[in-house]
């Protein structure tokens, strides 16, 4: 990864000014051209590296959210995971070592919502399911540096 | 800005800004507002906390960053808030925090996310992390994502559930 990527990266995680030129809010404290700072986040997006640039809601003010668990038989893993995804109010659904093998975020316009889309996987998918809404953050999500900055173990 | 305009700008910002010169400009011109009114709606949002941030999203096992563990442990009530802000601060933990137990099936109060280049590079940050805070006997798991099924943003501009 190039030095300029990787400063965007490090730079740009939170903070970004919301202005009607943002990339070139980005050039100008980078010291680079505002094409310059474009052509990283697409090919960052071309990657598959860059989700997008935008806002990450507090999820406690723009709606509801929950992190469920289900205890799926392991010949069922693929089909169950696969009835999961299909849900529009799931964004992240991943696998882990565990009895609870199934790990899947839910979020909603509201309280009344998410609790309809969790009966309806109680009852469709009819397999032990853990419900388990956020009481307090102690760390939120600010993003991953990679450089010198970096928090990440290697 | 309408509440409707309100609604679709939300939903638009859901799936992040294009990435074109002048990005606020094309929002405003796909909800029928002006860049002004759609700059000043998201700086109102911004100054209201409704983003925790604002900026690149990144996918991060693109980047190689893909081993994550969730470290879940059962601490007393009275010690889990000190604990998780000590947690929350420590190097290497991306996410800290408390949610309910449901006993009898799962008894873990205090979750930590913790993401590396490899496995063996997190599990020995989380037994630095144990033996720092004096945690080791305290009774705790972690599970290590073997597969990621989806990974995208969350949308709260969703209509209601299907039923049936």
């Amino acid at each position: 990864m190039d030095d300029l990527t990787l400063a965007i990266i490090d730079g740009f995680q939170h903070g970004l000014p919301i202005c009607a030129n943002p990339w070139q809010a980005i050039a100008e404290q980078l010291g680079c051209s505002e094409q310059q700072v474009l052509q990283c986040l697409q090919q960052l997006e071309q990657q598959g590296a860059l989700s997008r640039v935008g806002p990450v809601f507090e999820h406690s003010r723009a709606g509801a959210s929950t992190l469920a668990a289900l205890a799926v038989p392991p010949g069922r893993i693929e089909e169950v995971a696969a009835r999961i995804n299909a849900l529009p109010e799931v964004n992240h659904n991943y696998q882990r070592e565990h009895q609870w093998n199934l790990w899947f975020v839910l979020t909603a316009p509201d309280q009344a919502h998410l609790q309809r889309v969790l009966e309806n996987i109680r009852r469709d998918i009819d397999l032990p399911l853990l419900d388990l809404p956020m009481l307090t953050g102690y760390r939120i999500d600010l993003g991953f540096p990679l450089g010198q900055r970096s928090r990440v173990p290697v | 800005m309408n509440a409707m305009q309100q609604k679709a700008l939300r939903a638009l910002l859901e799936r992040g800004l294009p990435l074109v010169e002048q990005p606020w400009q094309q929002l405003a011109g796909q909800i029928g507002c002006s860049e002004q009114q759609v700059l000043e709606q998201a700086q109102r949002w911004q100054d209201e906390g409704l983003f925790r941030r604002f900026g690149l999203v990144l996918k991060h096992r693109a980047l190689g960053i893909d081993a994550n563990v969730m470290l879940v442990m059962d601490i007393d009530d009275a010690e889990v808030d000190a604990l998780g802000q000590r947690l929350g601060r420590a190097a290497g933990v991306n996410l800290c925090y408390r949610r309910p137990r449901r006993p009898p099936h799962w008894n873990f109060n205090l979750f930590c996310m913790i993401h590396g280049r490899n496995r063996a590079a997190v599990e020995a940050r989380v037994a630095e992390l144990l033996e720092e805070h004096g945690l080791s006997r305290r009774p705790h798991q972690l599970l290590f994502s073997t597969r990621a099924f989806k990974q995208r943003g969350a949308r709260y501009s969703l209509s209601e559930p299907q039923h049936g």
